[in-house]
């Protein structure tokens, strides 16, 4: 283990911003991080071993302990629960032999839930070793099974198992588009670098992850700011739970978006760019290396970039599992090899952001328009959309549909176009915008899809009238306690408190003063929170309980107090020890 | 001096350029709850007790830049009663038994917890199983009262140069670490004259055999609101 240990320091120069890459190296040999690596590498990187610790248990995919030589985690979103992950994921433990959330005995296999993998038109998905497996049903999990069984490598697994579509059902302007090959950067140089700023400025072009802040701006002012070096970085960490369309574009557009990347690092000044994977989209990897590769080939990257004395390079960082990082502080937190906690802003990343240095963050969608608008001019993309959205936004569509898969459409559309388009009948409502965006009722179809009205950053979940509200906002609930970094007090104990206040009214538990109470820890949780996870946690809740408040109130028992949890059953231990199961052990849940 | 100021409560406070607003503020006088901020470390920001609204929005004083022209709201029952359900999910987070607690009288959370008119913990106890770790010859942790205020990690850095302390984990399961091969204190290159021994605002890390030497009765808030206190102690370490 010494001389791998060593080798992979020495591979990666001794950098500590290299941190992740090195243990998930770690954790793929032996399955988990030994505590010896810990030493290791805290040596030979010059970290405290807390920092190797905290960035270990702070990624869902880095353990302390060992997990099986086949780790399986099946996606945990609510269009996979939707699917019967539930039942799915009992059958894969009864097959395999194990329990979920543990590894098997023989420590060959281990099974766990994972927050949404960025599959849900192929659902039921997950993750064996780091690599997508799509569309799970019971024989393809007895074909996982016996592979398993037969510590069949992973290489000599079936493809099939292993195939992931892109679903692009509706092309608008720019799915459209071939990749971008030189073509955008020859245009930018020869109409100048600041014209070609204008044009982005001109495109009216915002933040594609859903922010929508004016990536014109955020790249003006990063080259104003006065400085020896400044980075690009791509946001590729795609965690909001529907949301996929960035995993498409990489798939089958990273040309353009490596190239919008480039010809963002000349019009700011940068000469090192990073794109931040989500570690769910491993399957990727190799892929982009390639086109990187055929980028430096061609000369669109490396030095003297076809022949404009200007030098970039892009190197892929791959995330740990955690929806955090999608927070472009905590990206950079997570570029640098440390836990992705979000900064205190100001400075904003513009001002000081990779190695405190000026660094724009921006989308892949983002990239991707931006080379077509420095191809083709800022009126091209300005001609589509609203006066204050403008151009066309991709949207990840799931759920309760004929046709889930990748729609383009202009700001403006409908919520009726797209699930006209995507075939989706007896609609109860959407989720637009992931668990952190709004929920909207099916009498508010006719809102449109824009910065000004339903802004999103791709997700768009459907639910039919089979659906059960609250099963959403469970789901909901549990994925921002899960994912909440915990750096700030709202976030960190609110999300849990909110779990546990959502769990009890779903199970039956609510009393009269549970709903208000409900409302006043969203508040809380909302208002006080650090950055956009916790004041955005309370969504789901909200913006269901503004719309349906009597799908809450139902839940309710009719006494005006009822015990937080399950009083008899809270017994159990104590009948156990007293050997003791006769009517008077028992307590009922209230005196009638 | 320059003539920049901002507005607190009606009340105007100079500043100078790289200045917090906590930092204005704890100067003029004026006292901005806080847990996780002391004046002798880097800014944080994490307990969110400080969070003032500047011009209608919230942000936190600790960390926030003083800038003119802020109309910055303080003192509100609004902003107070949402402070106390903050301090009230640290009380519910940990295992905090105020009558217990060696800390008692001199605890910042326990302070905290009075100025803002706590009186219980409004929300459902998570009653973490948490550890002690006793194995340091002179000092102790109690993990049960530790609200991740990180002073300990920042007074280690910053003022012992050592880097004793950590927070590890994510989330809920966030919790203290120890710099050491063993996890353990006691292996670690901690002393009971550190500053990070002394630092925590709770009593989450104490110094062995001292924690009766003054009688509850006699201790610091037991005479004093922490108000009071804290801009006794932090105004005259800003004008160092």
């Amino acid at each position: 283990m010494q001389n791998f240990i060593r080798n992979l320091a020495q591979e990666n120069d001794f950098q500590a911003t290299r941190l992740l890459k090195i243990l998930r190296a770690v954790q793929a040999r032996y399955f988990y991080i030994p505590k010896q690596a810990i030493e290791q590498l805290a040596e030979m990187l010059h970290i405290p071993r807390t920092q190797i610790q905290n960035v270990i248990e702070f990624y869902s995919f880095f353990h302390l302990e060992p997990r099986g030589q086949f780790d399986i985690l099946i996606s945990d979103s609510i269009t996979d629960l939707m699917l019967g992950k539930e039942e799915l994921i009992n059958y894969f433990a009864e097959k395999l032999g194990v329990k979920i959330g543990e590894v098997r005995a023989d420590g060959v296999v281990s099974l766990n839930n994972t927050s949404c993998s960025g599959m849900c038109d192929q659902s039921l998905a997950g993750l064996v070793n780091g690599y997508a497996i799509t569309n799970l049903t019971k024989s393809r999990i007895d074909e996982i099974v016996e592979n398993v069984n037969k510590k069949l490598p992973l290489d000599q697994w079936s493809r099939d198992l292993f195939d992931v579509q892109d679903n692009i059902i509706k092309s608008g302007l720019l799915l459209n588009e071939t990749p971008i090959k030189g073509e955008a950067i020859n245009a930018t140089f020869a109409r100048g670098l600041m014209e070609t700023l204008n044009e982005v400025e001109k495109s009216g072009l915002r933040g594609r992850g859903g922010a929508g802040y004016t990536t014109a701006w955020k790249w003006k002012f990063c080259h104003e700011e006065n400085a020896d070096q400044r980075y690009i970085i791509c946001n590729a960490d795609e965690g909001e739970p529907g949301t996929f369309k960035d995993r498409v574009i990489l798939n089958s557009y990273a040309d353009s978006v490596f190239e919008g990347m480039t010809v963002a690092a000349a019009i700011i000044g940068a000469t090192q760019g990073f794109i931040y994977l989500r570690g769910e989209y491993l399957h990727l990897y190799e892929k982009l290396e390639a086109v990187l590769a055929e980028r430096r080939t061609a000369n669109l990257l490396g030095k003297n970039i076809l022949q404009n004395g200007f030098d970039f390079d892009i190197e892929i960082c791959l995330g740990a599992g955690a929806y955090i990082c999608g927070e472009e502080s905590a990206l950079i937190e997570s570029l640098e090899g440390k836990a992705g906690i979000p900064r205190n802003r100001p400075p904003y990343p513009v001002v000081s952001g990779y190695l405190n240095k000026p660094t724009s963050v921006n989308n892949v969608e983002t990239f991707l328009a931006a080379a077509n608008i420095a191809l083709h001019g800022g009126e091209w993309f300005a001609a589509f959309g609203t006066s204050k959205s403008k151009g066309t936004k991709i949207h990840s569509i799931s759920g309760d549909c004929a046709k889930p898969g990748i729609y383009e459409y202009p700001f403006g559309v409908t919520v009726q176009t797209l699930l006209d388009d995507c075939g989706a009948s007896e609609v109860l409502g959407v989720q637009i915008g992931g668990p952190s965006g709004t929920f909207i009722a099916n009498n508010e179809f006719k809102r449109k899809i824009a910065f000004e009205d339903l802004a999103t950053g791709g997700s768009f979940i459907i639910f039919n009238n089979s659906r059960n509200i609250l099963d959403i906002v469970h789901n909901f609930s549990h994925f921002f306690a899960h994912e909440s970094c915990g750096f700030c007090t709202p976030c960190r104990v609110g999300t849990s408190l909110l779990k546990k206040q959502v769990d009890k009214i779903v199970e039956g538990h609510g009393s009269a003063g549970d709903i208000v109470a409900l409302e006043e820890l969203c508040q809380l949780i909302k208002n006080y929170s650090h950055c956009g996870l916790g004041q955005t946690a309370a969504n789901p809740v909200l913006t269901t309980l503004e719309r349906y408040p009597e799908v809450y109130q139902n839940m309710l028992k009719k006494i005006s107090y009822e015990p937080g949890f399950d009083l008899d059953k809270s017994l159990e231990t104590a009948r156990r020890l007293a050997n003791r199961d006769d009517a008077a052990a028992h307590l009922a849940q209230v005196e009638e | 001096m320059n003539n920049k100021s901002i507005v607190i409560d009606g009340k105007t406070i100079p500043f100078e350029d790289g200045q917090t607003i906590m930092q204005a503020a704890i100067a003029a006088g004026v006292y901005i709850p806080h847990l996780c901020h002391n004046p002798q470390f880097t800014p944080h920001g994490s307990c969110k007790l400080c969070t003032v609204k500047v011009n209608g929005r919230n942000c936190s004083a600790c960390t926030f830049p003083a800038s003119e022209g802020q109309n910055i709201t303080n003192v509100t029952k609004e902003l107070n009663d949402d402070r106390e359900k903050i301090t009230q999910m640290l009380f519910v987070e940990g295992n905090h038994f105020c009558p217990s607690c060696e800390k008692t009288g001199n605890c910042n959370l326990q302070a905290v917890a009075y100025h803002l008119g706590m009186t219980d913990n409004h929300f459902p106890h998570f009653f973490e199983n948490r550890e002690v770790d006793a194995s340091h010859p002179d000092v102790m942790i109690d993990h049960n009262r530790c609200i991740f205020c990180t002073l300990c990690v920042r007074a280690s850095q910053e003022v012992d140069g050592k880097n004793v302390f950590a927070i590890s984990g994510r989330g809920i399961d966030k919790r203290l670490v120890v710099n050491s091969e063993s996890g353990l204190l006691k292996d670690s290159g901690l002393d009971a004259t550190d500053c990070a021994a002394h630092i925590c605002p709770t009593g989450a890390i104490l110094i062995k055999r001292t924690g009766y030497k003054v009688p509850i009765g006699q201790r610091i808030y037991d005479h004093a609101h922490i108000d009071t206190v804290t801009l006794a102690n932090e105004g005259a370490s800003h004008d160092e």
